[in-house]
């Protein structure tokens, strides 16, 4: 990448005291997504892709210790004094939720909800906020957008809210947004339809995207580069067609295997990484996957292995016993 | 939207004869002859009698029940024995002035507990929401005999900036009137705000935590506009229970504080029917409150459904 990233995150790691101890939910992270592109980060739950995000909007539950730098266009979100995140927030970063359920407000309608980001952020009157609201509802592919407008959310059906929480993601015309497990609350059949979604406004529109998801699929045609999480950590990172290609870390491989597969003959048991992630209340001093991992050595237990870098320098892995056949499914 | 409102007007019926039914009952249940206290201990039998039979005491309670509440759906709630009034001339004399006391009581209970409520709510765990946490504790359980007597003693006695007892109605002289009006609406004030403070704060605490705050934070709206529009309105409804609750035991008149504070409002009058055992006047009185009540919380369910579109349109 030789132009500056538009988003780089340095050494980041969330602290979360808990009633059993402090719990390190994001463990020295570093990420970089440049303009217009996009970066998936997968890993199961619980391994801290959420906390990372929402470490990166500031987001954080008030408790949570924060540290390391987020650089945003050239200012450090960290640090940034509360009005101009403020700012800068809705505008030229934006979120997609998990679950468009919950994140959007019960007792406002829909059209209230989008008007009043285009008016925080973008000098609009009564008339054009509502003109451009209707724009993004149709832009979103929702029929009779006029008349949601005035519509509840529970009104609409899961689908078409996570529609509505795009268009307002997008009613300022971010240049990064995160979407944060946008379709695991979704229907099968609607989960396609809303990718395909994000990825024709991304491309409209030139802006760069993180996509969070525990499905190694998901991310498979639709990311320029992979971030593979495990217990708060980066386990191995690299442009999406070099890992699907030459993955090297024993878990992804295993994230790969554990999706099912429509080819398989009925009744195949699906592939599960056995035992739990490690409790992140008693960090191993070791690698973290070193217990479920079937590779895993003397050394795995005593030594955390570093993020290195592998044939290219763009592809980087945690592992002390990589796997350097070229990946199959089924191990 | 109507059909709503048609429906929950439908449940009022039973809840309002049941009402009804007891407080004839209780009334009834009271010892004591009504024909004796009316013509004192000293009353011949036959003259017990005669007036047994006319004011038709010598027939079955069901009978009596009946027709009373064939008088009641007249608009003849009967009229005391003592005075000649009837309970719909009394109330009507004496409800202005608990309408008037607990309109300003929950003005001033809702200007306390609502702003110290989200205060609270925004930094809790805090020191600031320990001590009004704890504040509101202790002021609950302060009875109102003590801080009207408190309030009394501080601005009346010590400061002498307001009257310590007396009405005059606003027609007369608005400003005596409210003058009158400060003290016991801040007694009932100060007892009403603790329970609006901790019923808001505990909901909106549960609010703040919710997805779409998160989204509204990240959407870059102002702190104000995430608190008193995203999370206030889906935060009101317990709160709007308790206010309405609150309402409905106030339209009754406040006892203590009316005849501390010495105002001729609905508790007074169901006090002096008490002592005087007129038991005409009691029965309607109570019959009133107990409407007021249900009345009250017809009212609440209507405003559920403003607050909530859910309800509204039948989802939750």
């Amino acid at each position: 990448m030789t132009e500056p990233a538009l988003l780089s995150v340095e050494d980041v790691s969330v602290d979360l005291p808990t009633p059993r101890g402090n719990l390190r939910a994001v463990d020295h992270v570093d990420l970089t997504v440049g303009a217009g592109r996009t970066l998936g980060i997968v890993g199961e739950s619980g391994c801290g892709k959420t906390m990372l995000s929402r470490a990166i909007l500031h987001l954080l539950p008030k408790k949570a210790k924060l540290s390391g730098r987020v650089m945003f266009d050239g200012q450090d979100l960290v640090r940034l004094d509360p009005e101009r995140l403020r700012k800068l927030r809705g505008r030229s970063l934006a979120v997609v939720f998990q679950d468009p359920m919950t994140s959007l407000n019960p007792v406002l309608t829909i059209g209230t909800q989008l008007i009043e980001t285009l008016q925080e952020h973008l000098e609009l009157d009564g008339a054009a906020a509502k003109r451009r609201s209707a724009e993004l509802l149709a832009a979103v592919g929702i029929p009779a957008p006029e008349q949601r407008l005035t519509q509840y959310p529970h009104q609409l059906s899961g689908g078409m809210r996570q529609r509505v929480a795009i268009a307002i993601a997008l009613s300022c015309e971010p240049k990064l947004l995160i979407a944060d497990e946008p379709t695991t609350a979704l229907d099968v059949t609607i989960q396609a339809q809303i990718l395909d979604l994000l990825a024709r406004e991304q491309r409209r529109r030139h802006m760069a995207m993180i996509i969070i998801t525990h499905d190694l699929g998901v991310v498979a045609g639709r990311t320029d580069e992979v971030a593979v999480m495990y217990a708060g950590r980066v386990v191995e990172r690299a442009p999406t067609p070099l890992l699907f290609k030459n993955m090297h870390m024993p878990y992804t491989q295993a994230l790969l295997a554990a999706i099912p597969r429509i080819d398989a003959a009925p009744h195949t048991p699906l592939p599960a990484i056995s035992g739990r992630p490690p409790d992140p209340t008693r960090p191993l001093q070791g690698c973290s996957f070193a217990p479920r991992c079937r590779y895993a050595t003397g050394l795995c237990h005593r030594e955390k292995p570093a993020l290195t870098p592998a044939e290219s320098p763009e592809h980087r892995f945690a592992c002390f016993h990589p796997i350097l056949a070229p990946a199959g499914v089924g191990a | 939207m109507l059909g709503f409102v048609a429906r929950r007007l439908l449940y009022l019926v039973p809840v309002l004869v049941a009402v009804s039914l007891l407080t004839f009952l209780i009334a009834s249940l009271l010892p004591g002859d009504l024909a004796y206290v009316i013509l004192g201990d000293q009353a011949t039998p036959e003259k017990v009698a005669a007036l047994r039979h006319d004011l038709g005491l010598d027939q079955p309670v069901w009978w009596r029940y009946l027709s009373w509440l064939g008088h009641v759906l007249e608009g003849d709630f009967g009229r005391s024995f003592r005075t000649g009034q009837t309970v719909l001339q009394a109330v009507a004399e004496r409800l202005p002035v608990s309408l008037e006391l607990m309109f300003f009581a929950e003005i001033a209970g809702l200007a306390i507990g609502v702003p110290v409520a989200i205060a609270c709510a925004v930094r809790s765990g805090s020191a600031f929401d320990r001590f009004m946490t704890g504040s509101a504790f202790g002021m609950l359980s302060v009875p109102t005999f003590l801080s009207a007597i408190l309030l009394i003693y501080l601005f009346a006695v010590e400061l002498r900036w307001l009257p310590a007892t007396g009405y005059v109605p606003f027609a007369e002289d608005p400003v005596a009137n409210l003058r009158f009006m400060v003290l016991p609406a801040l007694t009932l004030a100060l007892a009403e705000w603790p329970g609006i403070m901790r019923v808001l704060r505990s909901d909106m605490i549960a609010t703040l935590q919710e997805d779409y705050i998160a989204l509204a934070k990240a959407k870059g709206l102002k702190a104000s506009r995430i608190l008193f529009v995203h999370a206030l309105k889906p935060s009101s409804l317990t709160l709007i229970t308790v206010t309405g609750i609150n309402i409905g035991r106030l339209i009754g008149g406040a006892l203590i504080v009316e005849t501390i504070f010495a105002l001729p409002g609905i508790g007074r009058l169901l006090v002096g029917a008490i002592y005087t055992r007129d038991l005409i006047i009691l029965q309607g009185v109570v019959l009133f409150v107990a409407g007021g009540f249900v009345v009250m919380n017809f009212v609440v369910d209507m405003l559920y459904a403003v607050l909530d579109p859910r309800i509204r349109h039948g989802h939750a």
